[in-house]
């Protein structure tokens, strides 16, 4: 019969790891249950922007008579202006699968975050670790991205294939966290989900200089990209990938924000989880 | 007791180690107006069985939430493993099995995987946890499912996963909220067989049930729970003996006559009490009690003696019945 002395003394070293590890214990588990649809992810991953690129680059490209994106030495292909934001875009759009139904099946669905709770995992490392296993994927669907367009010969500056990544990641974080707080708030899935696709990402997508640049939008819609991390996003791969002109204050502006917005995402969401796990 | 499930130990105590592994001193938990658990005190010593009995919304699941650190409490004093859970959430729970009410298995995983996956929460090497994934299979008797999906194993498997799953640190307590809910008889009695084992080995149980015969096959002691507070304490047979009688007579007169019939049988045996389907006469010797109802000229459909439960213990205490 063991002593309550012993057991507290194990109690106390028992949770010297998971206090520790416990975001990559849940990345782990993610990143292994990714896998049951890891084709899904690969294709997707793959085949989204080779279509993107041959459906703009050899179809659209070939009708527009005007340049719309500019380099230090004048206008750039199109296709070079419209690619740093559709891998933005990639990787902002894994978080309306990843932020969204996956977090509804955690606590609703599938439960599992119940199970990590009643370990030594604490909500905050739940959230770590659903952070770092989607970031995993919009690193690698935004590598994907930059290979591709590098591939096509839609990338200015042969560098900027490792840095446009970490801006996907980025942009991906300022999109997805304050969503991943938002659904870690709901009790239910009545549609909200879709609603943030149609209503949210798409507008976004249409309207936040991803095709064109935004200052063709009557000024009443510029307020869409400001809010929109992917136009943050999208400036800031357009500068890194041909040198789009951008002086310091507004990279600094971009980068503001979408680590603002990736930020106060985290700390909101991980409200969420503590007050709904050890409420 | 059934025969073929014995349980040899209920006799043994083990309060011999005074210091208990769980301590809750006026233990209250309140969500706004509603008071889910009315401060409660209680006491579980280490390698004992003690279970919390009562109907649904007794506070049985929001007292194990607290004592499996996943709860604040509102006011009180709570102590698991001598500490606070509090201010040592991740330390208590490093020591705890938790048996869900409702699974939680990752479906996305195989069953082997759900062992794995869940033992590295507790920080244990991948190696160690294949080695005890492997071991827990055999115990849950799931070692031919073990690259099966969760998804095609039965309600009963997927409670022993779950169960197996608890076990992979192998925690000081065990705590099962409702293990056999939904479960078919059988394999309810394979789980509990299960359950005893993990109690000779001198594993901690709490687990909170509304089946009597479960409360009395597992429990060494238990308390009922009724919206929020601790009605009675005791062994399974010392409640027996202080709550109800002996035997109880249950007699159907067909549910439109029961009452009538009940105001003529006042006075045989200790008690009588008149539920909507039967009549219950409490007694000593039920047998003797069947004789008078003859006697009196009344004729019930069908009559019934049987020995005392705890379901006739929460009668009494609450004037409910379990489950309703």
């Amino acid at each position: 019969m063991t002593t309550l002395d012993e057991a507290t003394g194990a109690a106390m070293a028992g949770a010297v790891r998971p206090r520790r590890f416990g975001a990559l214990y849940v990345a782990e588990h993610q990143l292994r249950a990714m896998r049951s649809y890891g084709w899904t992810i690969v294709i997707g991953g793959l085949g989204q922007p080779l279509l993107y690129l041959l459906g703009l680059g050899l179809g659209l490209a070939t009708f527009l008579d005007v340049p719309v994106g500019f380099g230090p030495d004048g206008p750039v292909p199109y296709v070079t202006f419209v690619a740093p934001a559709l891998l933005a875009t990639a990787a902002i759009s894994v978080t309306t699968e990843e932020f969204t139904y996956t977090v509804m099946a955690g606590f609703k669905w599938r439960r599992i975050f119940w199970g990590m709770n009643a370990s030594p995992i604490a909500p905050a490392q739940v959230v770590g670790g659903l952070v770092l296993a989607v970031g995993a994927r919009m690193v690698f669907v935004s590598t994907a991205y930059a290979l591709l367009i590098w591939a096509f010969g839609a990338v200015g500056n042969a560098w900027a294939v490792a840095v446009l990544p970490l801006l996907g990641l980025l942009g991906g974080l300022a999109f997805g966290l304050p969503l991943l707080a938002y659904s870690a708030s709901l009790r239910d899935d009545a549609g909200q989900f879709a609603a943030v696709q149609r209503f949210v990402f798409t507008p976004m997508f249409l309207f936040s200089g991803t095709f064109y640049p935004l200052s063709t939008l009557p000024v009443w819609l510029h307020w869409i990209g400001w809010v929109s991390p992917l136009w943050h996003a999208s400036e800031l791969g357009r500068a890194v990938s041909y040198g789009a002109p951008m002086s310091g204050t507004t990279v600094a502006v971009h980068l503001a924000v979408l680590l603002g917005l990736t930020v106060g995402g985290w700390f909101v969401a991980r409200r969420v989880f503590v007050g709904r796990m050890h409420g | 007791m059934k025969a073929g499930a014995p349980c040899p130990y209920r006799a043994v105590t083990f309060r011999l180690v005074p210091v208990p592994v769980i301590t809750a001193t006026g233990l209250t938990k309140r969500y706004g107006e509603l008071v889910a658990v009315a401060g409660i005190d209680l006491e579980v010593a280490p390698g004992e069985s003690f279970g919390l009995l009562g109907p649904n919304g007794a506070g049985k699941s929001t007292t194990m939430r607290m004592i499996g650190a996943v709860s604040t409490r509102t006011s009180g004093d709570l102590q698991v493993l001598g500490l606070d859970p509090d201010t040592h959430g991740p330390e208590i729970r490093s020591q705890l099995g938790v048996v869900p009410q409702e699974d939680n298995l990752d479906t996305e995983l195989r069953v082997r995987d759900n062992l794995i996956v869940y033992g590295r929460y507790f920080g244990i090497p991948r190696a160690e946890c294949g080695r005890r994934a492997d071991e827990l299979l055999a115990f849950a008797q799931l070692e031919e499912k073990s690259k099966a999906k969760v998804d095609d194993l039965s309600g009963g498997m997927k409670r022993r996963l779950t169960i197996a799953r608890a076990l992979v640190n192998n925690p000081r307590v065990l705590m099962l909220d409702e293990p056999t809910t939904g479960l078919d008889p059988q394999a309810r009695h394979v789980l509990w067989d299960r359950l005893f084992r993990l109690k000779e080995r001198g594993t901690t149980l709490v687990l909170t049930t509304h089946y009597m015969d479960e409360a009395e096959q597992l429990c060494d002691r238990l308390v009922v729970v009724d919206e929020g507070r601790i009605m009675a304490e005791g062994s399974p047979a010392s409640l027996i003996r202080e709550h109800s009688s002996r035997e109880v007579v249950e007699l159907r007169f067909g549910s439109r006559r029961n009452e009538a019939a009940a105001e003529r049988l006042e006075g045989l045996g200790d008690r009588v009490e008149t539920l909507p389907d039967r009549v219950l006469v409490y007694a000593g010797d039920g047998e003797a009690v069947l004789e008078q109802v003859a006697r009196l000229g009344l004729h019930p459909t069908t009559s019934l003696v049987r020995r005392s439960s705890l379901e006739d213990v929460f009668l009494r205490l609450t004037g409910r019945s379990l489950i309703e």
